[in-house]
């Protein structure tokens, strides 16, 4: 298998979690599009770990899924605070900072 | 008449492919989905096609952490996520903002970018399937690895899990 085909959709996913994050409105969603991009960073990790035949990438990439755990669970609860105290997940409408 | 050494290759190239349309189809639903559900369902299609790749290879210990945690865990936290904040199901409102047209341009452009800059660094590249991956890839290499070269990290990453969880309720309490 070429090292490339994992890269190549590794970096299709990465481009889809940004399009997710930059189009979508809906809190929820923009977190489920940086999972996709975390993904796809741990598909290279993985890959470049079978290439080089060393464990480093696959321990890297057990640490980002840790790290993405983490991240949904404190993501997930400001979306509940901001749910509670506006009564929306819109993120558009979330601009009380804007001045 | 094909050797067995190259009929193993052709079914590695296959599975690669297969799993990887699905990933790119699921992952486009993940991002365009107007249901918020759909959209979560998408994305186990996505974890679980990432977890086919680890087992192509040969890295299980990854992939089967990938299936307990990812699909186990982070999405089942957004399907509470999109309960608990009654997000609209279907019908009420697009999901999308008004700059969607400039997010494709940009995600693809960087994508044009990024795969040029892949075939021009990697193209030839190859990964060599061979029985040292399938010692790689277990349980005994990985946890030495993780307790001998990254214990620190390690130790670092279990601070911080329990920083996120006493915040995560901190945050997510009703007082």
């Amino acid at each position: 298998m070429g090292l490339n085909q994992f890269l190549i959709l590794s970096a299709f996913l990465f481009c889809t979690g940004i399009y997710g994050v930059l189009a979508r409105k809906n809190a929820v969603l923009v977190l489920m599009s940086i999972e996709l991009m975390l993904n796809a960073v741990n598909i290279n990790l993985v890959a470049f770990s079978a290439f080089r035949g060393t464990v480093s990438g696959q321990v890297f990439a057990l640490f980002v899924i840790t790290i993405a755990a983490a991240e949904v669970g404190v993501g997930l609860a400001i979306v509940l605070l901001i749910y509670r105290n506006e009564r929306t997940s819109d993120l558009d409408e979330v601009d009380q900072l804007k001045g | 008449m094909i050797t067995p050494v190259l009929g193993a290759a052709v079914a590695q190239n296959v599975a690669f492919y297969l799993l990887a349309a699905a990933m790119a189809v699921s992952a486009i639903g993940v991002v365009r989905s107007q249901n918020v559900v759909h959209a979560a369902l998408f994305l186990v299609v996505v974890l679980a096609g990432a977890a086919g790749l680890y087992i192509l290879v040969a890295a299980e210990f990854v992939a089967w952490v990938q299936v307990l945690i990812y699909i186990g865990a982070i999405v089942i936290l957004f399907l509470f996520g999109i309960m608990l904040t009654r997000a609209p199901m279907r019908g009420t409102g697009s999901l999308d903002n008004t700059q969607k047209w400039a997010a494709a341009a940009v995600s693809l452009f960087l994508f044009g970018v990024v795969t040029a800059l892949l075939v021009d660094a990697y193209g030839g590249k190859e990964i060599k399937l061979k029985d040292s991956l399938v010692v790689l890839g277990n349980s005994n290499t990985v946890g030495t690895s993780i307790f001998r070269d990254y214990l620190v990290p390690f130790e670092v990453v279990s601070m911080l899990l329990l920083a996120a969880l006493v915040g995560a309720v901190v945050i997510a309490r009703r007082d």
